[in-house]
């Protein structure tokens, strides 16, 4: 199902310092034609369906349309990504609806310090096979 | 092919294009699991001044194998001792893995799980209630003895923002495509640097650093995938997995080993959702199309095998070849029975969990493959009421997932016996090359959490190495001019020939990368045992193979590129033939069918234990250019009965 961008709903992020789909597309795949000021999937063969720039879009202008060498035509799947959860909403071929809502991380966005309860390494260790946060751990061996 | 907006053209790149050399420590290609865990981990032990780089071709957040989330961790040990996931793992992959690094993965594992969920990953638990984190005693839900189910939208989101902090945004470099590493020139035998180029500006990027930890991933797309038009981008293994670490790693010189192992996963038809929960946590079962479930019909196959199709779980690859018995005695197609399952759960399930059933059954396709629940939408399908066709797909070469390809390294210091360490755990057999995840080879079944992990122990090596030998400085010269010819090389010559033909897609005097890949395809697929052979080859068709993935690779001196993201479609197409010639190679080699259901030498259909219970490497002759392939002994470490 490769990613389409709706023309009426781009703005290009025109009032952004970065194009985010271009920003977050794992396989490079999202351009912006800069004559337009509009993005377009440039390689829709190579779409993973994925979801990271309709997830990231601010504009919601990106959207999948399922893969037509493989799937009937009708059906969407459309997400709506909050900051701690994301919302999905599945419509079928035959018109009916289903809605799912699943938690996506219990920590606030940009909230993370990786080392939070792990205290500074004794730099003896670096010749253990201790990782950081191992520290005066018996590391087991394969019993014999 | 033609010169699109957006992406700039070979034009302006060579008019304009600029070099920049980059002085650091560590150098980290690869921002995926196991490049965030080596960042995670390096920072706690390298002292203050040393310089830690990472390099990615996308954005860490949604970069590597993880990209789109996952709704498990396949490896989480729990109650479980690492001896028994070493038995496990040793089953799995047909009795040759490294059990020295499997056990090391397996020791440490649990304390990067316990890491994610203190990052913000929401870890599903078997009491709902039950607040605590799983370092506080709580227990996961299991969908297996391995696998504990999660929210894991953001999985990866979570991990790149600590690797981001760890090593700090100046030190990351995003939109760089790194083509091949650097030897020092004093040393041939160790590595020195990376070379590459931006996918966003004219620019060409030199890093010089003392120790490299690669991990960009395995290989998807070198065989020819069953969809063929729009739906070839969906892929079961993410598809900007280019083989990048095996081509690179086999280029410098590394010994290589396993790779003509492979994954066919059996997956949901054209959707490739995964089943792994459906199986274990659903108890659900594959029926032929009469109705019939095959292991019950051809289970007696697996006594073919011993031990590894009579354990209590047979290798994954034996699922494969008893399907496949059946599929050849005419009763496809296969479902999986979710009609059943979800019946049979619900005479059994207390309330609460029928409530959410539905709700993780959709969970599992959202997180990770949202196109399966795109099919499931477009045909209608309702588990309850209908069941889904699967289906073995093409196949995939990876080491961290159920397979095995990959770099030949040095084991832990405290397991691995002598001829199997040579002082730096991880270290390929390049001073200085670190590996981890798919780059491993022989020790499969790590998955995220264990590919992350290993990024943990490669990169605290790392830093010990650079610390060991502190006087080393990189001598690399570079002639600026050689170095571009090389890195926009099928620039250069969409520019020369570009204005031939009326129509750039069409030219006598280049390929395009498209059709570079197409080739590859076709001959991967037909003469080493892809989809359209069931799976079958013979020595004769792999020789022939081998003569036209000759000619293919002397053509790639004539690929071409009219602006970058082209040229980084070359380079990895480039990167995908280095690696398929390796999985040739290695099955030409091996004169036995060790992984039935994934390959079969029709010519030596027989499992041979007495001659191939060895594990197969090969490495380049630098000299000749040539690939010497050899066997290494293997070696029990636990044992098994």
């Amino acid at each position: 199902m490769p990613s389409f961008v709706i023309a009426e709903k781009c703005d290009g992020c025109k009032g952004r310092d970065k194009t985010a789909c271009q920003y977050i597309c794992p396989n490079d795949l999202m351009v912006l034609n800069k004559d337009i000021m509009k993005a377009y999937n440039q390689e829709p063969e190579q779409c993973w369906e994925c979801y990271n720039c309709v997830k990231i879009c601010p504009q919601s202008a990106v959207e999948i349309r399922a893969y037509q060498d493989f799937a009937p035509m009708g059906s969407s799947v459309i997400p709506l990504r909050a900051s701690d959860s994301i919302m999905w909403t599945v419509k079928y071929r035959n018109g009916s609806l289903k809605r799912f809502k699943f938690p996506i991380r219990t920590t606030p966005e940009g909230g993370i310090d990786p080392y939070q309860g792990i205290s500074d390494v004794n730099p003896d260790d670096l010749n253990s096979n201790l990782l950081c946060d191992e520290a005066g751990k018996t590391l087991s061996v394969p019993k014999k | 092919m033609a010169e699109q907006k957006g992406s700039l053209t070979s034009s302006e790149v060579l008019n304009n294009y600029t070099i920049e050399e980059v002085n650091t420590d560590l150098l980290i290609v690869g921002g995926g699991m196991a490049g965030c865990g080596a960042a995670f981990e390096i920072k706690k032990w390298a002292p203050k001044d040393m310089k830690i780089t990472m390099v990615e071709k996308a954005a860490i957040e949604r970069g590597g194998a993880v990209a789109q989330g996952l709704s498990a961790i396949n490896t989480y040990l729990g109650d479980n001792q690492p001896e028994d996931y070493v038995k496990m793992v040793s089953n799995d992959l047909m009795g040759i893995t490294r059990e020295d690094l499997v056990y090391d993965v397996g020791r440490h594992v649990d304390s990067s799980v316990h890491l994610f969920e203190k990052l913000g990953l929401p870890i599903m638990k078997e009491d709902e209630e039950d607040k605590r984190t799983l370092a506080e005693g709580a227990k996961p839900l299991r969908a297996g003895k391995w696998q504990i189910m999660i929210h894991g939208e953001s999985f990866k989101v979570l991990v790149a923002e600590a690797a981001r902090k760890a090593i700090g945004e100046e030190n990351i470099y995003e939109r760089v495509f790194i083509i091949r590493l650097l030897m020092d020139e004093k040393n041939p035998n160790r590595v020195a640097g990376a070379i590459g180029f931006s996918l966003r500006e004219a620019k060409i990027y030199i890093y010089k650093a003392k120790a490299v930890m690669m991990a960009c991933g395995g290989a998807v797309n070198v065989f020819r995938p069953r969809s063929q038009a729009e739906g070839m981008g969906r892929t079961w293994y993410a598809l900007w997995n280019a083989g990048s670490t095996y081509a690179m790693g086999f280029e410098a010189g590394a010994e290589m080993t396993t790779m003509e192992n492979r994954f066919v996963p059996n997956r949901f038809k054209d959707g490739y959702g995964p089943v792994g929960a459906w199986f274990t946590l659903f108890k659900s079962r594959v029926k032929n199309a009469y109705g019939d479930d095959y292991m019950q019909k051809w289970g007696e196959l697996l006594k073919d095998y011993p031990p590894y199709g009579l354990s209590h779980v047979p290798a994954t690859c034996l699922w494969n070849h008893v399907m496949l018995k059946d599929w050849h005695e005419g009763n496809g197609p296969f479902y999986m029975d979710t009609s059943g399952a979800i019946k049979a759960l619900f005479e059994t399930l207390p309330e609460k969990r029928k409530k959410t059933l539905e709700s993780d059954a959709w969970e599992d396709f959202l997180d990770m493959t949202v196109a399966q629940a795109g099919l499931w939408a477009a045909m209608d399908i309702d588990p309850k009421e209908t069941n889904s066709e699967v289906m073995p797909t093409e196949p995939y070469l990876l080491g961290s997932h159920a397979g095995a390809c990959g770099m030949w390294v040095s084991g832990p210091s405290d397991i691995a016996p002598k001829e199997w360490q040579w002082g730096y755990n991880r270290m390929t057999t390049v001073n200085g090359l670190f590996t981890a995840g798919d780059g491993v080879g022989a020790s499969g079944h790590k998955f995220s959490s264990g590919s992350f992990t290993e990024g943990r122990i490669a990169g605290k090596s790392a830093v010990k190495f650079i610390l060991d030998d502190s006087g080393f400085t990189p001598t690399i010269h570079t002639d600026n001019k050689v170095l571009a010819e090389e890195i926009y090389g099928p620039m250069i010559t969409f520019e020369k020939y570009k204005n031939y033909s009326t129509e750039s897609s069409i030219n006598p005097y280049y390929i395009s990368p498209r059709l570079y890949l197409f080739r590859l395809n076709k001959i991967m697929d037909e003469y080493v045992a892809g989809t359209s052979t069931f799976y079958r080859t013979n020595e004769k068709s792999l020789l022939r193979g081998l003569e036209l993935l000759n000619k293919l690779k002397a053509d790639s001196k004539n690929l071409a590129a009219g602006n970058l993201h082209d040229l980084m479609r070359a380079w990895e197409n480039y990167h995908r033939s280095v690696v398929g010639e390796l999985h040739l190679r290695h099955i030409l080699f091996r004169e036995e069918t060790r992984y039935p259901g994934f390959y079969y030498r029709m010519d030596h259909q027989k499992l041979d234990e007495e001659n191939w219970r060895v594990f197969v490497n090969s490495k380049m002759n630098k000299t000749t250019g040539e690939i010497e392939v050899f066997k290494k002994p293997w070696q029990e470490i636990v044992p098994k009965n």
